[in-house]
């Protein structure tokens, strides 16, 4: 009988294809967003309405990730930016593998930002990454306020919370100050904005993080090229 | 449900390095899991199942090893182990919080002919 020694990642080709997305994003200074959050919290809404703020100052593209139909891409199509969807066809999360193909159909040489939105789940989207420069999770205060301390990792990796809903508080039982509270033990660098994306409030302080991060990824871009 | 593309990998790299050592068989697997990954262990035992047809798996044993979450504060250096996801030094309180064990997911070694 023979044993090996591995200390082999799991991951590792996610990871390599991670790298390499990476790289191709540094080369071209795009700031890349993976967008998360389980489902029916208000992802797609969000997104459309960050790109009617962002239309005219800055170049933005998407790649939507499904299990299946195209309905998410035609609803962010409408709203002017160039679309991709991904059909992971059973796959709970998208993998950077899976992102490579899809950049071939944009221009990437005139891209600002790239939002990808993932699959609705707040379990599985966290362990891969895409090669993103951030992470950002949406999470409804319709879900409840014990959903950071429920799934802990995704919201250990993200940069940003989008507590969406705002407009629907009053009518839940959310405690607010409470998961904000909780949020914050579990990453105390995140960056939370209260907004409610059908009633369009609440855009502003995220607009302005978003813009920031893109300036910041085009100047150290500049810098290496 | 992401266990079976975990374990889809974790296939494909034994099939790599089994058909490197000549090793036809394998009996043991040991798999490291942080708890702070979002793979559960009996979902993953579950998914390797599936992989049981193939002759090289076919009297495999999948053994996982848990890794708790453990912090190193930033502030004062002091390791710890994180409860309930609190990121907090237990020593000097500080938010600060490295996190330095819980993320691990490899395979360690396995055994085979």
């Amino acid at each position: 009988m023979v044993k090996v020694r591995l200390a082999a990642p799991v991951l590792q080709q996610n990871e390599e294809a991670a790298r390499e997305n990476r790289i191709s994003f540094q080369k071209h200074g795009i700031f890349v967003l993976n967008l998360m959050s389980s489902p029916g919290s208000g992802k797609t809404s969000t997104l459309e309405r960050t790109i009617e703020h962002l239309a005219g100052s800055l170049n933005l593209a998407v790649i939507e990730g499904d299990i299946y139909t195209t309905r998410d891409a035609e609803r962010i199509e409408k709203r002017g930016a160039p679309v991709v969807q991904i059909n992971t066809a059973g796959s709970c999360h998208l993998d950077a593998r899976m992102i490579k193909p899809a950049l071939e159909d944009f221009d990437l040489g005139k891209l600002d930002l790239l939002i990808i939105e993932n699959v609705g789940n707040l379990v599985c989207p966290a362990e891969f990454d895409l090669g993103e420069d951030a992470r950002a999770v949406v999470l409804s205060v319709t879900e409840g306020s014990d959903k950071p301390m429920k799934y802990p990792l995704i919201f250990r990796q993200a940069q940003v919370v989008l507590i969406n809903k705002m407009d629907l508080l009053p009518y839940t039982d959310c405690d607010l100050p409470l998961l904000e509270k909780e949020l914050k033990s579990i990453n105390p660098e995140l960056e939370l904005f209260q907004i409610s994306a059908r009633e369009n409030t609440g855009f502003s302080p995220w607009l302005e993080w978003l813009k920031k991060q893109v300036k910041i990824k085009k100047q150290t871009a500049d810098q290496t090229s | 449900m992401h266990e079976l593309s975990l374990m889809e990998n974790v296939v494909g790299i034994l099939r790599t390095s089994a058909a490197e050592n000549k090793i036809k068989k394998i009996s043991r697997i040991q798999l490291v899991v942080g708890k702070l990954t979002m793979a559960v262990p009996e979902a993953l035992q579950f998914a390797f199942e599936v992989f049981k047809e193939e002759d090289l798996f076919k009297d495999a044993a999948l053994e996982i090893k848990e890794e708790p979450v453990q912090g190193e504060c930033k502030e004062c250096r002091h390791t710890f182990a994180i409860k309930d996801f609190e990121f907090l030094c237990p020593s000097c309180s500080s938010p600060q919080v490295k996190l330095v064990g819980g993320r691990e997911l490899y395979i360690e070694f396995y055994e085979g002919d």
